[in-house]
């Protein structure tokens, strides 16, 4: 796909042309930031481009959904991010939010409606799932192939919200062999970056909560850590560099794998 | 025989009803303390979708699904659990035979086969409740399961667990002598050549030995009939005396996940693990910063002065409150912690402990003070639960998914630090800056909101 044909339309270019996407992409602030994140809104764009999906973003008028400012006890910043961010929301009369965050997902689709904020939000892992379901992403096994892959489980996906299928589904048809970590699943272990930990360090103890995930992620022996999340991302990735895996092991997001093996 | 005329006399019935009535009676007023103190806890809503929480109860307390999560302790609890519903039946006969002055008064109506039967199941039971607790004993004590031995469990938790172990196994071994001596004395009666004067002990036209105690009847088989029926008389005494104490013992322990893990578990919070409570007054403060709703007319004027988040127990719900009387210590939700695990202060189950202990400090304040009652100048957070403990939490719900009776101890460490942030400011430096970032440039970290959307202009221009 030529980059020239490469759509990222806004809600402002859609509004004026009195149009309405289907869906929102939520971006996120790492997405829009974090080098390593960029990379995964890269993804997204070309897999919603590829399937011919008609979405938008919110660009500059996206703002911090305020999840690290509510975990970390200021209910204040919290609501003032909520109340613009709903207010934007609602001017452009959304209805269906996909945002490859776990924790914008949880504040948009949990936390936003008592706020006002009404919308059928879903994470990467379920929209991905979906459009393959419905034959809009079709892609084999490719570099993937016979690989193996594990899949670490974002805490805001699985416990807070009961996500553990779709990301799984989504890897399963890469033809790659899915192994499980011990802890996995509702048992998963945290990365270490939820409730605000992202942004500060971590109190006195003796070890990183990603190194010892990390740990877990080499003892399982993969190719690929497969994440959904952003702050899982940096955590992981980090943790194989420490144990100097980083050659042998890569971590990537769902999205990532299949624009790798569509070779997009 | 004169001991055995004594001891079904009156007196016996007399002094078998007062101590039924005094345990009620203790029993009932730690009911309405235990009570009162949870009510110390906020307003929370917690009953709509009564089917949903019915189920829940029926799967989770009644039916320990949590538990099985462990496989091999999780069926060891399940014997002790199995075995303390079902040998409640045979108690009810022991105080249907205290009360009326009867022997083993359910005996004829199932016949001696039956209740032999019956007997021997109970027996049963009561052994696989025994060697559970020996198990226990040992893996508390001997094998030092981790989980067990960190920094809350020391002093009185510990002893506590002890003691429930240790209370539990003399009680059985009660209940197995109970049965055994009853079982010679039987045979001593129903004896046509060397019949002696125990009718009181006869039952069926032929003697019934059980399952388990008549392991114990060559143990017993020398000592005089007099000395069996005074044995008999002081385990039956010992076993339902004891039952009795540990009723009473039980509310002052954390056994008393007991009676609570049937509420706690039908209260259990039903929203995605995910979301936070809102805070409806900061929604209207914020309406009000935006301009979007007018300040009530006698702003300022109102008589509560409102704070933010939770400083004392009395800040949290009612719920949180009896979570931590429900808590078994048994630190399930410690072990999976992600803080704990690597060498953080941060214990979830040593938080929910917290709640309870100063429930019970302020508490008892207030009986001991009673219409003069006055607050002490202790803390929840502060006296209790440091800054170190609450910012270590990663929000990664292990915990809450870990508690075999829906305990939540997350809720509680949020609030806490909803009053760390919002009434002391005393969030680390790292977080300040996060939280100005947040509310200057609608982004955790530094970068201008114009920059948002650079990402789209750089795919636009790389050539890849």
């Amino acid at each position: 796909m030529s980059e020239e044909t490469l759509k990222i339309p806004t809600m402002a270019e859609l509004s004026a042309e009195g149009k309405s996407p289907e869906i929102l992409f939520w971006v996120g602030c790492a997405g829009s930031y974090d080098d390593r994140y960029k990379a995964v809104t890269r993804a997204m764009i070309r897999i919603l481009n590829k399937a011919n999906i008609n979405f938008a973003v919110l660009g500059t008028e996206e703002s911090c959904t305020g999840d690290p400012a509510r975990r970390a006890g200021d209910e204040f910043t919290f609501q003032m991010q909520a109340a613009m961010n709903i207010e934007v929301l609602n001017n452009y009369n959304i209805k269906n939010i996909v945002t490859a965050c776990p924790h914008c997902f949880n504040t948009l689709k949990n936390e936003y409606p008592e706020l006002g904020g009404n919308y059928d939000v879903i994470h990467h892992s379920q929209y991905l799932q979906k459009l393959i379901n419905e034959g809009k992403v079709k892609f084999g096994g490719g570099e993937f192939k016979g690989k193996r892959i594990t899949y670490h489980d974002s805490c805001y996906l699985g416990r807070a919200n009961d996500i553990y299928e779709a990301p799984r589904e989504v890897l399963e048809k890469l033809d790659a062999e899915l192994v499980e970590m011990k802890r996995c699943k509702s048992k998963g272990l945290c990365c270490g970056a939820g409730g605000a930990q992202m942004f500060k360090d971590a109190e006195k103890g003796h070890k990183e909560v990603n190194i010892e995930r990390a740990e877990e992620a080499v003892a399982a022996r993969p190719d690929y850590v497969a994440v959904g999340c952003p702050f899982c991302m940096t955590m992981m990735g980090d943790g194989i560099k420490h144990f100097n895996k980083e050659k042998e092991i890569k971590v990537l997001d769902l999205s990532e794998f299949i624009v790798g093996a569509q070779d997009l | 025989m004169k001991q055995l005329e004594f001891f079904t006399s009156l007196f016996q019935i007399m002094f078998f009803v007062t101590a039924l009535l005094v345990t009620a009676g203790i029993i009932f007023g730690r009911y309405k303390y235990i009570r009162r103190n949870i009510e110390l806890g906020k307003e929370w809503k917690g009953t709509h979708n009564p089917a949903e929480r019915l189920r829940l109860m029926i799967l989770i307390a009644f039916g320990q699904k949590k538990m099985f999560a462990r496989p091999f302790v999780g069926l060891m609890h399940f014997v002790i659990y199995a075995g303390f519903l079902l040998i409640n039946i045979e108690i009810l006969e022991i105080v249907v035979d205290g009360i009326t002055g009867h022997h083993r008064i359910f005996a004829p109506l199932f016949g001696a086969t039956i209740y032999q039967i019956l007997i021997g199941f109970f027996e049963l039971l009561a052994f696989g409740v025994l060697a559970t607790c020996v198990i226990f004993l040992i893996r508390r004590n001997v094998v030092k399961i981790e989980r067990f031995d960190k920094p809350e469990m020391k002093g009185w938790a510990h002893l506590d667990a002890n003691l429930i172990l240790i209370f539990e196994i003399v009680l059985m071994f009660f209940l197995f002598t109970m049965n055994a001596t009853d079982s010679i004395l039987q045979m001593r009666a129903t004896d046509l050549v060397n019949n002696i004067d125990a009718e009181h002990y006869k039952v069926f036209d032929t003697p019934v030995r059980f399952l388990v105690s008549q392991a114990l009847i060559p143990l017993y088989d020398g000592l005089t009939t007099t000395q069996l029926v005074l044995l008999e008389r002081a385990a039956w005494w010992f076993h339902i005396i004891g039952i009795m104490g540990f009723a009473i013992y039980v509310t002052y322990s954390k056994h008393l996940h007991i009676f609570l893990a049937f509420p706690n578990v039908y209260f259990t919070r039903l929203q995605p693990n995910g979301e936070m409570n809102n805070m409806p007054s900061i929604t209207k403060e914020v309406k009000i910063t935006m301009g979007m709703e007018e300040p009530a007319a006698d702003a300022g004027m109102e008589d509560e002065i409102l704070s933010f988040g939770a400083k004392d127990i009395t800040d949290l719900t009612w719920k949180n409150i009896l979570d931590a009387y429900t808590c078994t210590q048994c630190g399930r939700c410690t072990d999976v912690c992600p803080a704990n695990m690597t060498g953080k202060k941060l214990s979830p189950r040593k938080i929910v402990m917290n709640v309870r202990q100063r429930a019970d400090e302020i508490g008892q304040r207030m009986d001991e003070m009673g219409e003069y009652y006055k607050p002490d100048d202790k803390m929840l957070y502060g006296d209790y639960v440091t800054k170190e403990e609450l910012m270590a939490c990663t929000s990664c719900n292990a915990c809450v998914d870990a508690c075999p009776v829906n305990i939540n101890p997350l809720e509680p460490i949020l609030e806490m630090r909803r009053y760390v942030a919002m009434e002391e400011a005393d969030v680390p430096d790292a977080w300040k800056a996060m939280l100005t970032n947040v509310g200057n440039n609608g982004a955790p970290w530094a970068f201008a909101p114009t920059e948002r959307f650079k990402w789209a202009e750089e795919m636009k221009n790389s050539n890849q």
